[in-house]
């Protein structure tokens, strides 16, 4: 065990009732990296995330974040271990502003009870002040000071994608497990993408974990890369080795003769 | 108005309208028939504003409330009885000089809150892995099993009932001649509005919206959302606990049918009246409610025609209810300035750090 | 002592038979709809006081027409009243949230509103007095052993049976059955295959009402007291019994019933009458926590 992996995934493999979703998934994400998690749809990569999160308790297999086993443990706990991750379709909290959207993620390190609320007691208070600050500050550093007081709802689809990313960052994981972040993105977006993940990496710090369809994406910004296909990996390595292997690019686009 | 005194305008205003009622309510201008209305207003106020925390905030469906209110009711009955009422059906006298009734009286309703707080598990811990359907149906098999258990407990009478409460207040009017019972219910109702207020605008209490809105990010986000509902369903329950006390020293009696499905009903009718989540939105449609029902009064039976009917149609063209998921102060701005600003939500400028206290 | 339980079995059996053939209705209209239909208790108390009226107007009317006769026609013209009070709340209250998209709270808040519609709605037109259903058909009893059995048991035991039959033939072997069974898999592609899907919920709820009219003639006949509440808590009973079956598998529905009857009946054989409901309701509450889906039920899991 390297003392600079910050996720470890050892012979992961689940089962959902008699269907095997997963197959021996080995992950070793070190701290500082940009990974890349693709295949075709259905293949099992958003159940690995599942996994991880804590959704599912894997029927066989170890996950290890900073050198901790987290198998079982509920997904506000493994959370609160400062994992953020983003879904495939923007889940952010539709009636509730930006800026209260990024403080409830604090809501692990609460000291203060209901009736410290109910009475207005100086630790309440003080924390409150504390909560709001630190996210305004999120706010300003993402430059979504001016919409901390919109609704989601009446927001671009792009601002909601940086909102729900900024959210996540909240959490001031060691981990970023990003779901997708292009879908829905139209091409000229994407190269903002882009340049965004990467100033999120930059600027955090942050061990980044991708899931992505948009090969731009992936190729880009990734380390290095995973493949899986029916719940087992086809392959690894860099992007350019990526590109290259065979069994990707049967697992993609099939057997057939390419002229 | 410096931001800072502001604090104490809104209830400042309250209570000189309180001290304002009681005054009328002594010089008999306002009468008994009136005085009642008010305290029902009062109690449909928490019964409202409470079940909002799980039906409007939370977004379950939670239709068992008139057992937490029977819950309340029955514990500060007995409690009130033993305690301070001479001669009563089960001590035979009052084990505690009647006239400290007149301090203790408040303490007797929050143990009536406190033990519908512990019911009220029942209803709770289901709620970690069901929901919808299957949790309504929950809710409502504990209303009955409250009700039913209530008919065969000899000591609180069964179905015959429990009565004697108006003692008490004859006790406390011994002491000081006040209209007690109003003014508790007045107190009670406006700590219950503050009390939610406070507590679901922290961000400890918007844990239990996003899970309303989704749940799954909101354990992502490190949410403990079995602990959110634990906090939703015990408060929600506390406080319908606090009105059937009330309610059981207003009417001098209780028994267990008063508790059915019918009175879990009235409640969830204000809920979606005033709108899911909009603390103004359920004391608002407390008081249409309440005036509604009085009006209706000479329709006797045919009341419970109208009032499900009302809550269909509301359904049909109007399910976000009066206020939708805003607070009066959004629909009426010129309202914010009555209340002080939270300093934390205000952006901050480049040079300064107005840092302020909320 | 073999004797009290074997009579407090059958009279187990009858009981059941009541929430069996209600649970049935209640299960037909989730399976399709995913809706938990709370006027269903209610419309079964209706179609009892409908069989009353129309009892008590043939036989003001026409006093020749006694015994199986009146009891045939009887049963046609409620279960007739009854399909059509069901069809009627779909098409009024239901549809019209069901086509906006209505979120399903709303229309179960409805389902509750109707039901104490036409329990207070009864009250207020109807008046307080309590009825008494008439009496039909002549009763023969038989003993058998130690065991006494009316003609009536055994034709409300044995229609709960001929019912379950009728309606696992519909479900499993008819297309309006398989079109029923497609919609509570996917209601927004099955209107593009072709099933007129209004249609098929108008179906399901006129089957599930005259369900409840068989249940409703019968009871009248068994207990003959009639009262407008009398609904709401056999409506209860009857929807403990679907869910401890697994709400949506009409085989649980019936299984169900007969085991809250017995439940029921020897609760009330060994302890004061008064704990029967209770020891229901906390049998459910137990099953929901521990098995929310019921014996039969099918776990659904929501894809994250």
């Amino acid at each position: 065990m390297s003392d600079t992996a910050v996720l470890e995934i050892n012979h992961l493999t689940h089962r959902f009732g008699g269907l095997e979703a997963l197959t021996d998934i080995n992950v070793n994400l070190r701290k500082g990296e940009i990974a890349g998690l693709i295949g075709p749809n259905g293949a099992g990569k958003t159940t690995v995330f599942n996994l991880v999160s804590g959704f599912y308790v894997p029927t066989e297999g170890d996950i290890l974040f900073k050198g901790k086993r987290i198998n079982g443990l509920k997904p506000h706990v493994i959370a609160s271990m400062q994992i953020g991750r983003t879904f495939q379709n923007i889940r952010l909290w539709s009636d509730m502003t930006v800026l209260e959207n990024i403080c409830i993620s604090q809501q692990y390190r609460l000291s203060y009870n209901v009736a410290d609320a109910f009475f207005g007691t100086k630790r309440f208070k003080s924390e409150e002040k504390k909560i709001h600050e630190e996210a305004w500050t999120l706010l300003e550093k993402f430059n979504l000071a001016d919409k901390a007081l919109d609704y989601p709802r009446n927001l671009p689809y792009g601002v909601q994608r940086r909102v729900e990313i900024a959210r996540a960052l909240s959490l001031n994981p060691d981990l970023l497990m990003l779901d997708e972040p292009a879908a829905g993105l139209s091409t000229s977006d994407l190269a903002d993408l882009i340049s965004y993940i990467r100033w999120i990496h930059d600027t955090f710090g942050v061990t980044i974990w991708m899931i992505e369809h948009q090969m731009q994406v992936i190729m880009t910004l990734c380390d290095y890369i995973q493949v899986i296909n029916f719940g087992k990996e086809i392959a690894r390595g860099t992007p350019e080795e990526i590109q290259t292997d065979q069994n990707v690019i049967k697992a993609y686009l099939g057997n057939g003769e390419i002229d | 108005m410096s931001n800072k005194s502001k604090k104490f305008l809104v209830p400042g205003i309250t209570a000189v309208v309180m001290v304002f009622i009681v005054i009328l309510a002594k010089l008999d201008i306002l009468n008994n028939y009136y005085q009642t209305i008010l305290m029902t207003i009062c109690i449909n106020v928490i019964m409202s504003a409470s079940l909002n925390i799980v039906n409007g905030y939370m977004g379950e469906f939670s239709c068992g409330h008139g057992g937490f209110m029977a819950v309340g009711a029955y514990v500060s009955s007995l409690l009130s009885l033993i305690f301070f009422c001479p001669g009563n059906s089960i001590t035979g006298h009052a084990l505690l000089p009647p006239g400290s009734a007149v301090f203790l009286f408040p303490v007797v309703i929050l143990l009536g809150g406190l033990a519908s707080m512990v019911v009220s598990l029942l209803v709770a811990i289901p709620s970690f892995k069901t929901r919808d359907d299957y949790l309504a149906i929950v809710t409502i098999a504990t209303n009955f099993i409250i009700t039913t258990s209530l008919n065969n407990i000899p000591v609180v009478g069964e179905s015959r009932g429990l009565m004697g409460m108006k003692s008490t207040l004859s006790q406390m009017n011994n002491v000081v001649d006040l209209p007690w019972s109003l003014i508790w219910g007045m107190i009670f109702a406006a700590l219950t509005v503050y009390a939610i207020h406070r507590i679901m605008t922290s961000t400890l209490g918007q844990g239990i919206s996003a899970i309303r809105y989704d749940e799954i990010s909101a354990e992502i986000m490190s949410v403990n959302t079995n602990k959110m509902k634990l906090i939703a369903f015990t408060f929600s329950s506390g406080l319908a606990g606090i009105a059937g006390g009330l309610f059981a020293h207003m009417l001098g009696f209780i028994n267990p049918a008063s508790f059915g499905i019918m009175k879990s009903t009235e409640s969830l009718v204000m809920v979606y009246l005033g709108g899911m989540g909009s603390l103004s939105g359920s004391v608002l449609s407390a008081f249409i409610f309440t005036i509604l029902l009085e009006l209706l009064r000479p329709a006797q039976i045919f009341k419970w025609v109208i009032i499900p009917l009302m809550l269909i149609l509301i359904m049909q063209f109007r399910p976000e209810g009066i206020m939708g998921t805003r607070e009066l102060p959004q629909v009426f701005p010129k309202l914010k300035k009555l209340f002080p600003v939270n300093l934390n939500i205000v952006r901050r400028t480049e040079s300064s750090d107005t840092g302020g206290a909320l | 002592m073999l004797s009290y339980l074997a009579q407090n079995i059958i009279n187990a059996l009858q009981w059941g038979s009541f929430y069996s053939m209600i649970a049935l209705g209640y299960c037909l209209v989730y399976g399709v709809l995913r809706l938990i239909n709370f006027a269903h208790g209610d419309i079964f108390m209706t179609s009892c006081y409908i069989a009353f009226f129309v009892i008590t107007g043939l036989t003001a009317h026409f006093s020749g027409i006694t015994g199986a006769a009146l009891f045939a026609i009887t049963l046609v013209a409620t279960m007739a009243l009854t399909a059509l009070l069901g069809v009627v709340i779909e098409r009024v209250a239901y549809r019209p949230l069901r086509e906006k998209g209505a979120n399903r709270l709303y229309v179960v808040i409805t389902a509750l509103m109707i039901g104490f519609i036409l329990e207070n709605g009864n009250l207020a037109f109807l008046g307080a007095s309590s009825r008494r259903f008439p009496d039909i058909i002549p009763k023969l009893i038989w003993k058998v052993g130690p065991v006494t059995v009316t003609n009536l048991k055994v034709i409300v035991i044995v229609s709960a049976f001929v019912v379950f039959g009728v309606l696992q033939f519909i479900v499993q072997k008819t297309t309006l059955g398989m079109s029923m069974r497609a919609i509570s898999y996917d209601k927004f592609a099955i209107p593009l295959m072709g099933i007129p899907v209004n249609k098929v919920i108008t179906f399901t709820f006129a089957i599930g009402s005259a369900l409840a009219a068989i249940a409703g003639i019968l009871f009248g006949m068994s207990y003959q007291v009639m009262d407008p509440y009398m609904g709401m808590i056999i409506g209860w009973k009857a929807f403990i019994a679907a869910v401890v079956g697994g709400i949506g598998d009409i085989r649980g529905a019936f299984l169900g019933g007969f085991m809250l009857g017995i439940i029921e009946i020897l609760v009330t054989a060994f302890l004061p009458s008064s704990y029967k409901d209770l020891v229901s309701f906390i049998i459910l509450l137990i099953i929901l926590t521990c098995k929310p889906t019921g014996f039969f039920g099918i776990a659904k899991s929501t894809k994250i």
